[in-house]
């Protein structure tokens, strides 16, 4: 099945020649339906939510809270209340780390991994601060994989949270962690999963994960920019305080002080972002219609082809050999950085990325200074791969 | 080569590849640095590539040394330091790099997105005029 014709933008060109988007994980682009919602709502519906008394904010409402559900389905939440609608990956996980403060003791341990993206391990180094906490990172093998062994070592009765990515952005490992949430939980740590990169390439279901919290971005996901998920399971959410004060956050105010509204709206001060919700709700409804594992497996094959094609070009050395991958391929080429092989590729129509990829603390574990990242989406094809694997030809002629 | 060669070189190519095989080639002509110049203290961090420089100034001439862990910054390294290399502090206040760029159809690479440190080094060469020439 072919989606292609769903998204305008691949339609264009760049540099003059056919666009090959291959930058999917940074940010997929937008079938037209959820184009057509944005611009629905602002034509037609745009209201504050939750507030006014009349037509146009009932709309909206619906529209948000009917995003709200869909999400819920998406992830297969419990309780639609578990759904807390953020600007994306990063801010679900700066807030769930804010909301813990009081919950971490001096000396305890925060776990992570070497696999994490800067936005899974700022934060928690910013909790670590305020709070006395130590940063420990499960470290991985030669071939990408997380070091399971060190997961068990590091996973102790002194573990306060096990923060952990369901795939890596860097590598495109897929990490175990049904079964790293299961240690953590047996001894007593919260638990949360950075969904970034997952959301598009496996089923996502937190109830079989049995995780505290699951984050992932709309933009990732096909659903526009600034606008995100963080599921939190619901007793432990109203347990835990407000982490910005507002509007829309409130049970009762006085000058003094303010009691606070349950999940989700605790967590939600201000006026949300109601287009943006819009906008991922018309996503969750086109995945929705769509044979997801076919595309899914699909895409497992591209993948496939690009990684197999890649190893025949003399020079090119895949970065990262992980048992379970997906969307994502790192290289480098002998004797250009990866910076060179980007701007070269990016001369022949080619978008993808290279660099860090806010991964440094893998970089430096593998001592490299950064790779070439193609990252695949549902709506690659054949002919995507195969432009990427003469354009990596051509540019080893240039280097 | 003078600024007003690059430009006329330039303008012979007409497709993508012969100029960026100019480009690379110019960056392995560059003297480049020693490794142990590449220190910190001479490093200009891009988020994709570094950029090493160091200059002396001597009876009113500027001169730099400049290197990169990438090709094409090096070709583009290339290409500033025949605009610069050897000017006066004054000179080099008054010259308009991001206008070379934008004549040879180069100014992606300054741009912020590119995070290959080249925007950088353009305002420390411009700093370093400024410092030179008070």
């Amino acid at each position: 099945m072919n989606i292609r014709g769903d998204f305008p933008i691949l339609q264009r060109t760049s540099r003059g020649k056919p666009l090959v988007y291959l930058d999917n994980g940074a940010t997929t682009q937008k079938p037209q339906c959820v184009i057509d919602a944005i611009d629905d709502y602002y034509r037609l519906r745009n209201a504050n939510v939750h507030r006014a008394a009349h037509e146009l904010a009932e709309e909206a409402t619906a529209l948000m809270e009917a995003a709200r559900t869909k999400g819920q389905h998406f992830v297969n939440a419990t309780y639609r209340e578990e759904i807390i609608f953020t600007r994306g990956t990063t801010e679900g996980i700066n807030l769930v780390a804010q909301i813990l403060s009081q919950r971490i003791q001096p000396g305890q341990d925060i776990v992570i991994s070497q696999l994490e993206h800067h936005s899974n391990i700022v934060p928690w180094q910013l909790l670590a601060q305020r709070t006395g906490a130590n940063i420990l990172a499960i470290d991985i093998d030669e071939s990408g994989d997380l070091d399971l062994q060190d997961a068990a070592n590091k996973i102790t009765s002194n573990t306060a949270v096990l923060a952990i990515t369901h795939i890596s952005n860097g590598l495109g490992t897929i990490n175990p962690v049904a079964q790293l949430v299961q240690q953590a939980k047996a001894v007593g740590a919260l638990t949360l999963v950075d969904g970034a990169q997952a959301v598009l390439h496996c089923a996502i279901d937190v109830q079989a994960l049995d995780c505290d919290f699951y984050v992932f971005s709309g933009h990732k996901m096909f659903a526009p920019t600034g606008i995100g998920i963080l599921y939190g399971r619901l007793a432990l959410l109203n347990e835990l305080p407000p982490w910005q004060g507002g509007g829309e956050m409130i049970d009762q105010v006085s000058i003094e002080s303010s009691t606070y509204q349950n999940a989700p709206f605790r967590f939600e001060a201000g006026t949300p972002n109601i287009a943006g919700a819009v906008g991922l709700g018309a996503a969750f409804d086109y995945l929705s219609e769509l044979p997801m594992q076919t595309l899914i497996d699909d895409e497992a094959t591209l993948v496939a082809r690009a990684l197999s094609g890649l190893k025949q070009i003399p020079g090119v050395r895949i970065v990262g050999e992980p048992q379970q991958r997906a969307s994502v391929v790192s290289f480098l080429m002998d004797g250009g950085h990866p910076n060179d092989v980007g701007t070269l590729l990016d001369q022949q129509g080619i978008a993808l990325r290279t660099g860090h990829h806010c991964n440094m603390p893998l970089m430096s574990r593998l001592g490299i200074p950064g790779t070439v990242r193609a990252s695949f989406s549902l709506y690659n094809d054949e002919t995507d791969v195969d432009t990427l694997l003469a354009g990596v030809e051509k540019a080893a002629t240039f280097l | 080569m003078t600024l007003d060669e690059l430009i006329d070189t330039f303008s012979f190519f007409d497709d993508w590849e012969d100029k960026y095989r100019f480009i690379i080639d110019l960056g392995k002509e560059l003297p480049g640095l020693p490794d142990a110049a590449k220190t910190e203290e001479h490093l200009i961090r891009g988020c994709q590539s570094q950029v090493w420089l160091t200059y002396e100034a001597a009876s009113g001439a500027l001169n730099f040394h400049m290197d990169s862990d990438a090709h094409i910054v090096r070709g583009l390294i290339a290409v500033v330091l025949i605009a610069v290399q050897g000017r006066s502090a004054s000179d080099i206040q008054q010259l308009d790099i991001e206008a070379i760029f934008g004549q040879l159809d180069l100014l992606a690479h300054l741009s912020v997105t590119r995070g290959n440190g080249l925007r950088a080094m353009v305002a420390r060469i411009k700093a370093i005029a400024e410092h030179e020439a008070t």
